[in-house]
């Protein structure tokens, strides 16, 4: 079940998945009927699964929504407007973030094995 | 009409335009199967409160459709394990083989699915292009007809209007049970109302299916 973000036990489990290689999964999406049910929409969606990075900082930032940024080696990964976690996932980082009709706007995944 | 063929990309999909025609058909005797290419993996709707997740939805949605089609009646359901919203890119002859294999071992006397270009998600156009390509490919007198969904804005003015109807009234509560399946997707006492609506408003409503018989002469 998703709970509203804890960011001291989201931090923990960043700490947990860094130095090594995980899978991600990266999201955000505006969803495909924006346009069909308000024409001044835009819709916009992107989403990227099970790369492989690796990261050896990590920080979740804000007062909900979150933040969270992932330094790697030649990079950054950032992710903003988190909102839930999984919170029966302890092997896994499962964050989202839902807007107020509960719809999915953002998710970034972290994991050892592929989703 | 005996065999039915329903080859729609998303759980839900069968919801609001088909699923008190498969209902009514199924009431008379046809035999349907229904193919759904994705398990809508990529859904932003996860139940309100959110309830799931993009790695529990999955499975949720499997068992959302299992129950939407046992409402319905549905015999038997395929679920072909595309993924969610790559069916545009999917390769073009890995696609029309599957649906090929479907329309051979069927052998339907109709297929349902949606038009394509008139569909709004790129997954129901591109749906709708599989099918209409893989059964252009057969000898003209082979092809079953192709019954489409279209709900695009301004769809009439391109394709005109729908050709055939379904009087779905005496299905509503197989299409409302089927509705209510699919409670991630759907808060159906938004969509139909407690004290809201009703009886008659909900037959107005929903009580209608239209479909347009595509047009293989226009076929490119």
């Amino acid at each position: 079940m998703m709970q509203p973000i804890h960011p001291a036990e989201v931090q923990r489990r960043l700490e947990s998945l860094k130095d090594q290689d995980v899978y991600i999964h990266l999201e955000m999406t505006t969803g495909a009927y924006a346009a069909h049910h308000d024409a001044s929409k835009h819709p916009a969606a992107t989403f990227i699964t099970n790369a492989v990075i690796q990261y050896s900082h990590s920080l979740i930032s804000g007062n909900g929504p979150y933040r969270v940024g992932l330094k790697m080696l030649q990079g950054w990964i950032y992710s903003e407007g988190l909102t839930h976690y999984e919170e029966n996932e302890p092997e896994r980082l499962i964050l989202a973030g839902h807007d107020q009709q509960g719809k999915l706007v953002v998710s970034l995944q972290l994991s050892r094995e592929p989703f | 009409m005996e065999r039915v063929l329903v080859i729609l990309p998303h759980p839900d999909d069968e919801v609001f335009g088909l699923s008190g025609t498969l209902a009514q058909l199924i009431d008379q005797g046809a035999i349907v199967t229904y193919a759904c290419l994705t398990l809508g993996e990529m859904g932003r709707n996860m139940g309100f409160p959110p309830f799931a997740s993009r790695v529990t939805l999955p499975q949720i949605r499997r068992g959302e459709l299992e129950e939407s089609c046992a409402a319905i009646g549905i015999q038997d359901l395929r679920m072909l394990g595309f993924h969610d919203k790559t069916i545009e890119f999917e390769d073009k002859v890995f696609l029309d083989e599957h649906i090929h294999a479907l329309i051979e071992e069927v052998k339907p006397d109709v297929i349902f699915t949606f038009y394509p270009g008139y569909s709004v998600h790129p997954d129901h156009d591109a749906t709708g292009e599989a099918v209409v390509r893989t059964v252009g490919r057969l000898p003209e007198a082979d092809r079953p007809p192709v019954y489409c969904m279209a709900f695009s804005r301004d769809h009439e003015q391109a394709i005109g209007k729908p050709d055939i109807s379904f009087d779905v009234r005496d299905y509503l509560k197989n299409k409302l049970a089927a509705l209510r399946a699919h409670r991630s997707q759907f808060q159906a006492a938004d969509i139909i109302g407690s004290k809201q609506h009703t009886d008659k408003e909900i037959r107005e409503r929903f009580g209608t299916e239209r479909f347009w018989t595509y047009k293989f002469e226009t076929w490119k």
